[in-house]
Parts: C-alpha cells; sequence; structure tokens
C-alpha cells in the first residue's frame, strides 16, 4: 500500500517536482541575500514614529513607508512629480540604494508556484506539493520498515545503488521536504477556497477625523507607541488633505491615525487564527527567516536526484516482473512454488525453477506468497522461495501469508521445502524464510529439504539448492538464474606474485589491466575498450572460468584509480576457477564484471579502523590501507601459515606503516614455532582493542567461514566487559563482514 | 446630496441604456512595462477636491487586495455595493484595459474627474496614478500618469 501511495505520485509529477524543487532553491537564496543587505535595529530601538520622522526629512514626499520581511525598511515617495523607491537606513533615514525588487526571482518565483501559467499552473503546483505530502509520509513508513524500525533510521543504511542513493537522501531531507509540501499545499489549498482562510476584518476608514492642524509626525502618539520591528508599512496621507488619515498596518493589526491629534482610529486587532496563513507562508519561503530558508533550499536540492533514483528502482522492479508464465491451475497443480519478494528478484529464480520443472513434466502453479489458496487438492511439492524485509519482517508480496496459512489445508502426504534469499551483512539474514519454514512444518507438511539460503543472489548458492531438490524429487534440474548483468570486460594479466606454496597454500596476487586493442564501433563514433570500469578495494569482481556456468566472485584489493584490478586467490584443492586463475601467465586474457559492495568500506572519520583477515583475505584489507592517504588511524591484524612462505604484501605493508597510512600491524603465523591464529593475538591486545572500540572504532573482516566465527567469539569475549556485542556494533554499521 | 444625485444617475444610466441623459464614453488605460505581476486598478469618479463620487471600473480578482487601492479605498469605503458588477480581471504589464459605460451628461463639464490608483504585488502603491478632469476639452487627450498607468484616454 505506502509502495503505490509512494512510487504512483512519485511517476506522475516527477517532472513538476523537479521544477518546484530547483525553482524552490534558487528561490530560497533571496530572503537570506535581503537579510545580508538589511540594517535591523534591535526590538525597542527604535519607534516608527521615529522613523518616520528621519525618513521625511530625507523625503519630504514619502507617501509610504515598509518594512520588509527581512527586516530592511523601504520608503516609496514622490520628489518633483516622479515616484521613486529607495531602500533606507531605519537608524538615520538615510537613502542607502533605490529599491526595484528583482525581476528574475520574480520570474522564478512565476515558475514555482504557477509553471508561467497561472491558475492552470497553480493547479498543477498544488496538487504536485500535495502528492508530495503523501510521498514523504509513504516513503518514511517504507524507509523505516526497510531499516527495521523507527530508530534504525539514525543509524547508517546497508544497500547499494539507487536504492542506497535514495534513501540516504531521502532520510536527509524528508523533514525539510515534508515541510516545505505541507505549507505549500496548505497555501494552494487556501487559494483555492478548498481551505478557509481566516482573516482579520479591515478596518473601515473613519468616518469623522479632528481635521484640525496636522502634528509634527514624531510627536503622533500611536506612531510612538509602535516598534519598528512590529511595523508592516505606514501610508501617509494625501498631501494638504486634512480629512485624510494615515494607515497604519501592524504585526498585531491595522488602523487609521489622526494627522493631528496622534490618535489611534477604528483600529482592528489580527485574530490569532489569522496568522496561520502567515506563519505557513514563512514557514515555505522562509521569509524572515533566512536559515530556515536555506535548510529547505537545500533539502530541495535532493528532489531531482530522489526523483531519477526512484523512478530507476521502479523500472527495474517493473523490468523484473518479465514474461508471463504458464501457470497450471489449482485445480490440477502439482508442483506449486510460492513467491515471496520485495522487488521481484526472488522471481527472476523461481522462473528458472518454474520452467525446469514444468520441461519434466510438472503441472506447475507459481503465485506470491500472498496468493496462497485454502488448498491445492493434486498438490504433491511445494517450494517456496522468500526474500526477508527489513529486520526479518515479511517482504511486501508475502505480508499477508503467515494469516493466510492458519486457513490453508493441506492434502495429504504434501511435501515442502523453503530457499531464503538475503544478503549475510544484515543480522537478520533469511530470517523470514526460517519463519516460513517452521510454519509449515507446524502445520504438518513434511519437509522435503532442510531450509536453503542464497547469499547476495548467489547462482552458484542456487544451483547447489537445486542439485538438493532434485535429488530429493527425482526432477532433473540445473538451475543457473543469473541476476547479475551480462556487460562483462576482458582483462589481461600484467603480473603475478606467488606465495605459500611451500606450506600447501599457494596464493598469488593478481594484477589485470585492461585488454587492449580491441574497438567497437559505438554508433557513429569508435570507441576504444580499453578501460577499467570503476570499482573500489572491496567491491567485487566476477569470474566465469571456461567451462564454468555461474560466476565466482573475488575481492578487489585495488581501485580503477589505480590503473590495476588487483586480487588476491588462494588455490582451492580442484578449484575450477581458482585452479584456471594460477595457472594465467602475464598477456593471458579472463573476462569479469564487477559487483559493488559499497557495504563493505572503512567508515571516513577519525575514529581508529581495525582490519581483520587471514591469507587472501588480506586483498582488500591492503587495498584499503593503500587509500588510507587521509592518515586515520589503521590497525591491520592478519594470520598466515608462514613468514617465509606466505606473508602476502609483505613489504607493501612496511611501506604503509613508515608512511603513516598503517598504524600498527599485528601478525600471527599458524606454522611457525609461535604458531598463533589471528584471533590469538586479537585476545592477546585485548585492551588496546576494548579501547579502540570505545573511541568508536570501527571493524572490518575479510577472510574465511572458520576464521570470521572465531574472532567474533574472541571480539565477543572483549566486548563483554563494555555491556556491548558484535550484532549491536553490526546494527550500527561498525562491524562489517566479507566471507566466503 | 449631490453624491446621492449622482448614484442615481449612474444608475439609470446603467440599468436603462437607452436614456437620452446618457452618454457613451470609452476610458483606454494603457500600462507601462513594470515587469511585476498583473496590476490592480480602480478607476473611480471625484468631484473637484478629490471626494469620491463613484465607481467606475475595478480591475483584480482578490478583493482582500483592494486596500492597496487607497484614495479608492477610502472613498468607497470598501463597500462591495460600490463596485458590484463593475470588476474584471487584473491586468498584465503593457497591456491596456478598454472599458466602455454610459455616463450621464450632467457629470461633464461640471468640475468632476476620473481618477485611477493601481497596485502591483510586492510593488508600490500608486493613489491618483491618473488625474483627468472630465471636460469635453479632453476627449482623446492622453494623461501620463505617474506609476504604472502610461497613459489615460476617455472618448465620448
Amino acid at each position: 500500500m505506502w509502495r503505490k501511495l509512494h512510487s504512483l505520485p512519485g511517476l506522475l509529477t516527477a517532472v513538476f517536482l523537479i521544477v518546484l524543487a530547483v525553482t524552490g532553491t534558487i528561490l530560497s537564496i533571496s530572503p537570506a541575500l535581503e537579510r545580508s543587505g538589511a540594517i535591523v535595529p534591535a526590538v525597542g530601538e527604535v519607534t516608527v514614529a521615529q522613523l518616520a520622522e528621519r525618513v521625511t526629512a530625507h523625503y519630504p514626499g514619502t507617501e509610504q513607508i515598509k518594512r520588509l520581511p527581512s527586516g530592511g525598511v523601504v520608503v516609496y515617495y514622490m520628489n518633483d512629480g516622479n515616484p521613486g523607491a529607495d531602500r533606507v537606513n531605519p537608524i538615520t533615514g538615510q537613502g542607502i540604494a533605490p529599491y526595484q525588487p528583482s525581476a528574475f526571482f520574480r520570474w522564478i518565483k512565476d515558475l514555482h508556484r504557477a509553471f508561467l501559467m497561472d491558475n492552470g499552473g497553480r493547479l498543477i503546483a498544488g496538487v504536485s506539493a500535495f502528492l508530495m505530502v503523501l510521498m514523504c509520509i509513504s516513503g518514511a513508513f517504507m524507509l523505516s520498515r526497510r531499516a527495521g524500525g523507527w530508530g534504525a533510521l539514525l543509524r547508517p543504511f546497508k544497500g547499494a545503488g539507487d536504492h542506497r542513493i535514495h534513501s540516504e537522501l531521502a532520510r536527509f531531507a524528508v523533514i525539510g521536504l515534508l515541510l516545505s509540501a505541507l505549507t505549500g499545499s496548505y497555501m494552494s489549498a487556501v487559494r483555492f477556497g478548498l481551505l478557509p482562510q481566516v482573516v482579520g476584518s479591515e478596518p473601515d476608514f473613519p468616518a469623522e477625523v479632528s481635521g484640525g492642524t496636522p502634528a509634527v509626525i514624531g510627536s503622533l502618539k500611536a506612531l510612538k507607541n509602535t516598534d519598528l520591528s512590529n511595523l508592516h508599512d505606514l501610508v501617509f496621507p494625501y498631501p494638504n488633505d486634512p480629512q485624510d488619515v494615515f494607515s497604519l498596518s501592524t504585526r498585531q493589526g491595522a488602523g487609521f491615525i489622526d494627522q493631528s491629534t496622534g490618535e489611534m482610529l477604528q483600529y482592528e486587532a489580527t485574530p490569532v487564527n489569522s496568522q496561520l496563513y502567515d506563519w505557513m507562508m514563512r514557514l515555505h519561503t522562509g521569509e524572515g527567516l533566512w536559515w530556515l530558508g536555506l535548510i529547505l533550499g537545500a533539502t530541495a536540492l535532493t528532489v531531482p536526484v530522489l526523483s531519477i533514483s526512484g523512478t530507476r528502482i521502479w523500472w527495474k522492479r517493473r523490468r523484473a516482473t518479465g514474461r508471463v508464465l504458464d501457470n497450471a491451475d489449482i485445480a490440477t497443480a502439482d508442483t506449486i512454488i510460492l513467491v515471496g519478494t520485495e522487488n521481484n528478484t526472488t522471481w527472476g529464480f523461481a522462473r528458472d525453477l518454474h520452467e525446469q520443472m514444468a520441461a519434466a513434466g510438472r503441472r506447475v502453479l507459481s503465485v506470491d506468497m500472498n496468493q496462497l489458496a485454502d488448498t491445492y487438492p493434486q498438490a504433491t511439492t511445494l517450494l517456496v522461495l522468500t526474500s526477508t524485509y527489513g529486520d526479518g519482517g515479511a517482504p511486501t508480496s508475502a505480508n499477508k501469508f503467515m494469516e493466510k496459512l492458519h486457513h490453508f489445508h493441506a492434502p495429504n502426504g504434501l511435501q515442502f521445502a523453503v530457499l531464503g534469499f538475503g544478503d549475510k551483512q544484515f543480522a537478520s539474514f533469511c530470517k523470514f524464510a526460517i519463519q516460513v519454514d517452521k510454519g509449515l512444518a507446524f502445520i504438518g507438511l513434511e519437509r522435503l529439504a532442510a531450509v536453503g539460503f542464497v547469499d547476495r543472489k548467489s547462482t552458484e548458492q542456487f544451483t547447489e539448492w537445486g542439485n538438493r531438490i532434485a535429488v530429493v524429487t527425482g526432477v532433473p534440474l540445473a538451475l543457473s538464474h543469473n541476476p547479475v548483468p551480462t556487460t562483462r570486460f576482458e582483462l589481461a594479466l600484467v603480473d603475478r606474485a606467488d606465495f605459500g606454496v611451500a606450506v600447501q597454500a599457494p596464493t598469488s596476487i593478481l594484477r589485470f589491466g585492461p585488454a587492449s586493442g580491441k574497438k567497437i564501433l559505438w554508433g557513429l563514433f569508435r570507441k576504444k575498450a580499453n578501460q577499467l570500469p570503476g570499482f573500489d578495494a572491496g567491491d567485487l569482481i566476477g569470474i566465469l572460468p571456461p567451462g564454468g556456468k555461474a560466476p565466482r566472485y573475488y575481492s578487489l584489493a585495488s581501485s580503477n584509480e589505480d590503473g590495476l584490478l588487483e586480487i588476491c586467490v588462494r588455490k582451492q584443492p580442484d578449484g575450477l576457477c581458482s585452479g584456471f586463475l594460477h595457472n594465467l601467465t602475464p598477456g593471458d586474457r579472463i573476462q569479469g564484471f564487477i559487483q559493488h559492495n559499497p557495504n563493505f568500506r572503512p567508515a571516513a572519520g577519525h575514529h581508529p579502523t581495525i582490519l581483520i583477515g587471514a591469507g587472501a583475505g588480506i586483498g582488500p584489507l591492503t587495498g584499503f590501507i593503500r587509500k588510507n592517504n587521509a592518515k586515520h588511524p589503521m590497525y591491520l591484524y592478519w594470520g598466515g601459515r608462514n613468514p617465509q612462505s606466505d606473508f602476502l604484501y609483505e613489504p607493501e605493508l612496511s611501506r604503509y606503516l613508515e608512511d603513516s597510512r598503517l598504524s600498527g600491524l599485528n601478525t600471527a603465523f599458524s606454522r611457525a614455532p609461535e604458531s598463533a591464529y589471528v584471533q590469538d593475538k586479537i585476545s592477546e591486545d585485548a585492551s588496546n582493542v576494548c579501547h579502540m572500540i570505545e573511541t568508536g572504532a570501527q571493524i572490518l573482516v575479510c577472510g574465511g567461514r572458520d576464521m570470521a566465527s572465531s574472532v567474533k567469539q574472541v571480539i565477543n569475549e572483549i566486548l563483554l566487559p563494555l555491556n556491548l556485542d558484535v550484532d549491536t556494533l553490526e546494527r550500527d554499521g561498525r562491524y562489517l563482514e566479507d566471507v566466503y | 446630496m449631490k453624491k446621492k444625485l449622482f448614484i442615481a444617475g449612474l444608475t439609470a444610466a446603467l440599468a436603462f441604456p437607452a436614456v437620452a441623459l446618457a452618454k457613451e464614453v470609452t476610458l483606454t488605460t494603457e500600462l507601462t512595462n513594470y515587469r511585476g505581476d498583473g496590476a490592480y486598478i480602480a478607476i473611480y469618479l471625484t468631484d473637484s477636491d478629490g471626494a469620491y463620487q463613484g465607481t467606475l471600473w475595478v480591475a483584480g480578482g482578490k478583493s482582500k487586495y483592494y486596500k492597496h487601492l487607497r484614495d479608492w479605498a477610502r472613498g468607497s469605503g470598501l463597500n462591495s455595493a460600490e463596485y458590484d458588477g463593475l470588476t474584471g480581471a487584473s491586468v498584465s504589464s503593457g497591456r491596456t484595459l478598454n472599458i466602455t459605460l454610459d455616463l450621464d451628461e450632467a457629470l461633464i463639464d461640471n468640475g468632476y474627474q476620473i481618477r485611477v490608483d493601481t497596485a502591483v504585488e510586492d510593488m508600490r502603491d500608486n493613489r491618483a496614478d491618473i488625474i483627468a478632469p472630465l471636460t469635453t476639452d479632453g476627449v482623446g487627450q492622453p494623461v501620463s500618469g505617474r506609476g504604472y498607468v502610461q497613459s489615460f484616454t476617455y472618448n465620448f
């Protein structure tokens, strides 16, 4: 529901909102500019009587004195029959400069409130503002659900690409945007009569005045009683007309002043509730609140980016819905595939499964989990593929599933298997899939296979799960869905450094450059294809080994600015891809694609960074150190086997220690006399580690799964006295893992 | 007393255009390029002392802004009975407003004046932007304004 409320208005109004936001930002500068040029006396320093006396001394033909919302004072006067308007210094009454409202700002204002089209445009602007209110509210709800609660909105977000950009900006801007949109909607609604505007009654011109000789203006009592800070404007009587009066309008009310007696006549106080509109207008324009104007202007700048990233998110989700499947019907289907998904990504995997099951002769029905029927009379196999949303919640297409499960009548002998999709960086990895698995077992279904997991859309893990299902169902499955786009680039090996052969852990640092020479015809232009794509240390490269179906991922130790793509690869026994890479000689070519991994990065700032790794896991960690040109404190704990054989990056690390890119290095070697693992070194150094965490340190772990869990255990022990644990740090984005 | 008579005359003229005493008058108000939003304009009759006698036309849709047409507002007391049926849209910068109405012949060459007040959002208010004595000699003679009015002409 929230999503529909969010994306439909967004798509409808994107163009208008961009115009409103850009013009709004430009206009937001105006109050600050005006304020900077204005001389504003303190409250109580100047009365309107003093001001009027000083101004008329310099401008005998004064017709009107106006105080602008910025605090500046303008006088409108006649001089020898010619009209003029000047800004004046309210303390001396002297003119500063001619007053001419900016034609540029006026044009921008007209574009902002009416798209230069008067009433029709004003209507569009008003409707857009109202839809923006809906989007702010629905967006906030979606954001909190995604982050795992309102409190989580203050903690660092995870995720990548358009989603990340969209949510980070929205979090920054939502309050400002909501304020602008609400006040804009209110003003528009008042303008079109949808909301009443309480207006104080205008004072009637006095029927009787004393008609006496005009007194000196500075002596008029009503003007002496009014402070300049409350003035809106003061209109002077028509020259030589004793029957005319001064009109005074202030923040508190309006009335007329007898030229001779100085008495206030026909005063009407401004009703408190009629000030609502003024306040809404001030909050919207920042007039008289120049700092608020600048803040709102800055938040409005996010709108173009939000519109574009939002549209892209919508488009990707839309595209992922893809083709229609050839579904069997409820009465005859023997295989049911239920899909729980937030962004339709899981549907891509489900489609692969569906097609292969159907090709093997099964009558397959695939639907969203929310479309669970009361029963499937002929069904024998129920396969559930689901992601998890936020902190263990159901994704959109499955949010009614648990409730529906209560009314589900399973036919005899129905077997099920659940496959969860998620990202191991999140604490609640595949939590919803586990709940579904338990729920199905609870209502009496027989488990076909234990709940499976796919981390970060891994094709490999999907294939493995398929193989397990193939064994137990007897349906031949060769699942290979790969949601990663297939734009690949070619690389050539530049050089390599080999380590660890003597200790049975052959590990190589491989450096690739762009494969040169190949040209692609790009429209009418020839574009050189020999450039590296954009990537950073910590991102992943997916490599397809010859004859391999699924790509293998390796963490990058360099960024494209270094001009080389560097990875650190341990040769696995019988490893197809690592074997292939280890056999490369300089000049050999490989194909790969980049998978960005923006969550695995040291946080910016002065807090210390603790890097922990073992074996080839040192790759991205070295990359982080190499980029630490700001020389923030960075400490590396690393474990290898033997300092003579597999001390990866030894020369580089000592250089980084020398030039302070690395503050401390602590190594452990398991096949050396000391025989220690990296977690032992952390244990030994517990008081330092503890102190660093206390001062806000962030921990990044890269390496094998066993090492990572040992490290986690040790850190948890260290954290005990601090009343903290790794889970808490993880939630705050202070404990990151890249494990394999 | 005089004022009452005039209003009766004007009303009669408007209600019965065929009455012989009425004269068809065309008022042409040309605005300068003052570079602002649409102008609010009040055209009204005064006596030779500038005392308000009656409204001829008000351009501008929102009555809450009428107070900026100050002399007219003061004279008419912003009483809507004074201008009912005599209003139209505001006039953009550089445009011309043409009004045709029937006036009592007795008003011509009798010391009456046509005055024009103008106002624009966020810009100055001009009372008596135009003061034009209503005389036979003045027919077709443009009077230049001191505010947003470039020239004002009447013909009958």
